[in-house]
């Protein structure tokens, strides 16, 4: 019975590393670093001065031409900041609402309850601004990559001159992780970029670190309280098996 | 008793009440309490609790997803994600749903494993075998349109991939894509179809698990010797013995089940379908779901379009006849050394064949997947035909009993003298 | 179950009590369960979350009414005339079947905001349009099941038991109110 469970995990074991597979096909040419984040793990959690510091970066950065439409401002409550922080926030934003009375569509300061605005109307105004490179949607970014977060945070920090030998296509970048090294997008983190009211040293690595833990946050607001409730789940579970297995022994015990 | 009342042995008034009019409860205490279930099952005979269980996962959080859901290609997506993030516990629920398909499949590769090793398709259990190899069928429809349905880029063009493969057919096989796809590619029709369809098939499966247990009821189970039951002393009523055996299995299955869940929600999903369907622009590498990788790889073996389409079918195909192409008369592979062997390599082929479907269609990819596809075929069509005339088996034990008590003595008093006062 | 009678010495049988607490405990296990499913049925976070309404007064000339949405549901917003006010202000509140006085009901007394949904069976009374019946208190009249309303939205003939709901608003400047 021992010989035929171990196979049965055997037979399990085969199948979760055949699903491994995919993830390596298809994978960019320079592997990932391995970088430490506060949400790794069974107990992380997002860090949430980081993330408030990530989502000052996005403001003043990435949303020049990455929406994130997926999310709300009221969603910034999340991240630690107030209701009163949230509104100003989103007062800062014009975004389009009607049509009024007049049949009209008109632009009013933004609400808690309204989705980030976008920078671009759609994808085909989006491109024409970027010499026919789509910045993409950021909401679920970490999860819509190989890699999540370590590669966000790769690809941030990634840039650097062409090696020599590589000759660069008319309007591309050099980026050691991005697939096929030649990234539209340009250097988009430069030393103190943006001023950290917390007085954080505005680094690119900083600031990279900062975004993509806000990013991560954006793309999987739930893991908090999917890990904690895990955790009980898979503790509850461990004393029921003991239980049911301490019946189980009870039934057969006449049995043998 | 009353002329045209069941003759129920239920004491208490309102079960015996219902029970005279409607016999359910002698019929459950007679299919799950009472009834004769060999008394030598190993752990493997829980993943068909386990399977039903499932199904049943899969319903209840389907239908609460539908809730929420948009069968709309401009909405799909969005509206998945905010199952994620405004839907209270809807996060829990669709990775519950999500990773339920997967579990689904693990459950089920393994109970029909199960039934390839210990001869569980053979006579007089034929029927059983092949509406379990409908239920598979069933299943494999469902998850591929459940697939689609998040509407991100793998959605898309798993879809376009695997509803192309019907042009493969000669003269009918443009007519029976544009059926499928409403229109000119797949679109929001598609979408739409596949919702109605993939919320329907799944109360199909329930209707065939029905007759699947009804046939196992009738001939009784397999076991892991593989001999039939030869009186009371070779078996035990299913409750509480199986009843407790399952339970454990069950609980065993949703730790494992929860692991995925809380710690690990997308690691057997791919990336790519956190992107938003694209109809412009195919992801760099088209992957199906882990569980379809093995029938991927068979049609990406072969050169020919439809070659490569009728070889995957026939490799599910295959399993209807396996009663008829398995020529020994022992069930069990414990007392099959030949039988046993081809099967562990037919295993190992399955795997390799599933990590080849990852794989990019390329050398030495291509000619492993011909060599493991060429034995996945030699096993059902060669291998078993033939070894039942040439291995010679084991010899067999002379009942359940014996072989599991040791010794031919009585039973210990309590096992088989027990069984049916009432629980 | 059947197998009783292993009674230890000097207390109950084990396995009695062993089957009572793992059935315990799987019975709050499978409750817990449940919870997730059922909470999920509620309002989700967005739908929590709606947008309150902006109304612009300066438009609606006095006498008339305007209907506007808010959280999918009809509001009505009157600009009253004196005679509206005075005839809301006069009757004794010993009359009304639900009393309330018109003054707790408005924050400007010519403007009166309401819930445009019956308290009897939810239907949306007529009186918004100049055209409309306005029922015997010339306020709001219900054709569903003949609920009288007046000029203060209270019930005064008719099955309904309440009077009509004011919603929160507040007056963000002389000519604008935000309904939410």
């Amino acid at each position: 019975m021992v010989r035929n469970t171990l196979k049965a995990f055997a037979l399990l074991g085969g199948l979760l590393a055949a699903s491994a597979a995919p993830a390596l096909a298809a994978g960019p040419t320079v592997p990932i670093p391995d970088t430490r984040f506060s949400f790794d793990g069974i107990f992380g959690t997002y860090d949430r001065a980081s993330a408030q510091r990530g989502f000052q970066v996005y403001k003043e950065v990435c949303a020049a031409c990455h929406a994130m439409r997926l999310l709300s401002y009221r969603n910034l409550r999340e991240l630690g900041f107030t209701e009163q922080q949230v509104a100003a926030i989103a007062s800062q934003f014009q975004v389009m609402d009607g049509p009024n009375d007049e049949g009209q569509m008109f632009e009013r300061p933004a609400r808690a309850s309204d989705r980030f605005r976008s920078p671009f109307p759609n994808q085909q105004a989006a491109r024409a601004a970027n010499n026919g490179a789509y910045p993409v949607d950021l909401s679920v970014i970490t999860k819509a990559r190989i890699g999540g977060a370590d590669y966000i945070y790769a690809l941030l920090t990634g840039y650097q001159d062409p090696p020599p030998g590589v000759t660069l296509m008319d309007g591309m970048h050099f980026n050691r992780y991005f697939p096929g090294q030649q990234i539209a997008m340009a250097r988009p983190l430069n030393p103190d970029q943006v001023e950290y009211a917390d007085g954080t040293p505005a680094t690119i690595e900083q600031m990279a670190r900062d975004v993509t833990t806000f990013l991560a946050w954006a793309a999987e607001p739930e893991l908090e309280q999917r890990r904690a409730m895990g955790v009980k789940v898979i503790i509850f579970l461990t004393i029921l098996a003991g239980l049911v297995y301490a019946v189980k022994r009870k039934v057969w015990a006449d049995a043998h | 008793m009353a002329i045209g009342l069941h003759d129920s042995d239920f004491k208490n008034p309102v079960v015996r009440w219902i029970d005279q009019r409607m016999p359910i409860f002698t019929m459950m205490q007679k299919e799950y309490g009472s009834f004769p279930t060999p008394r030598n099952f190993n752990y493997f005979w829980n993943f068909g609790a386990l399977a039903m269980v499932n199904l049943m996962i899969m319903i209840a959080t389907g239908i609460f997803l539908a809730m929420h859901y948009t069968p709309h290609t401009a909405h799909a997506f969005d509206s998945v994600e905010r199952i994620m993030r405004d839907v209270n516990f809807g996060w829990l629920i669709r990775y519950v749903h999500m990773n339920g398909a997967s579990m689904f499949f693990i459950v089920v590769f393994i109970h029909i494993w199960r039934g390839m090793y210990y001869g569980s398709y053979k006579a007089p259990r034929e029927l059983l075998w092949i509406l379990g190899v409908v239920i598979f069928l069933l299943m494999m429809a469902t998850a591929f349109m459940g697939y689609v349905l998040p509407w991100g880029q793998m959605s898309f063009w798993g879809a376009t991939v695997i509803t192309n493969l019907f042009s493969a057919f000669p003269f009918v096989g443009d007519w029976i894509v544009s059926l499928l796809w409403g229109g000119f590619s797949v679109d929001n029709p598609t979408l739409n179809r596949f919702f109605s369809l993939h919320y329907l098939l799944p109360f199909v499966i329930v209707g065939v698990v029905f007759l699947h247990v009804v046939a196992l009821h009738i001939t009784g189970s397999n076991n892991p010797l593989g001999i039939e039951p030869k009186g009371p002393k070779d078996t035990l009523p299913f409750h509480p013995y199986y009843t407790a055996k399952d339970s454990f299995g069950l609980v065993i299955y949703f730790i494992v089940f929860a692991a995925l869940v809380f710690f690990a929600p997308n690691y057997l999903g791919h990336a790519d379908n956190y992107i938003p369907a694209d109809p412009l622009v195919t992801p760099a590498h088209i992957v199906p779901e882990w569980y379809f990788l093995p029938f991927y790889a068979i049609l990406r073996a072969v050169p020919d379009k439809l070659g490569g389409v009728l070889l995957m079918f026939g490799s599910i195909a295959v399993l209807f006849v396996l009663p008829w192409l398995d020529s020994s008369p022992v069930r069990s592979m414990r007392f099959r050394p030949m039988a046993r062997i081809a099967l562990f390599l037919w295993t190992i082929s399955f795997f390799v064949l599933m990590y080849c479907g990852a794989m990019p269609a390329e050398e030495p990819y291509v000619t492993i997947s011909r060599i493991a596809t060429a034995y996945y075929f030699a096993y059902f069509l060669v291998i078993l035909p033939l070894l039942g005339r040439l291995e010679k088996p084991l010899p067999l034990p002379e009942s359940i009993a014996r072989a599991v008590l040791g010794g031919g003595g009585p039973l210990p008093a309590g096992a088989a003298a027990k069984p049916m006062e009432k629980a | 179950m059947a197998e009783t009678g292993e009674a230890t010495a000097g207390g109950p049988p084990r396995r009695d009590f062993l089957n009572l607490v793992t059935t315990a405990f799987a019975a709050v296990g499978v409750g817990a369960v449940a919870w997730p499913f059922i909470a999920s049925m509620q309002p989700a976070r967005d739908v929590l979350a709606l947008a309150s309404t902006d109304v612009e007064l300066e438009p609606i000339a006095e006498g008339q009414a305007v209907t506007v949405m808010w959280r999918g549901k009809p509001v009505f917003v009157r600009h009253r005339t004196a005679a509206d006010i005075a005839a809301a202000r006069e009757v004794p509140l010993s009359q009304l079947p639900d009393p309330q006085p018109d003054q707790a009901r408005v924050q400007r007394d010519q403007w009166l905001v309401l819930l445009g949904i019956c308290t009897h069976l939810g239907c949306v009374p007529l009186g918004q349009k100049p055209t409309d019946a306005k029922g015997d208190y010339n306020g709001w009249f219900c054709p569903c099941h003949g609920s009288h309303y007046d000029t203060s939205g209270r019930i005064r003939k008719g099955p309904a038991p309440r009077n009509l709901e004011v919603p929160q608003y507040a007056f963000t400047s002389d000519t604008k109110i935000r309904i939410g």
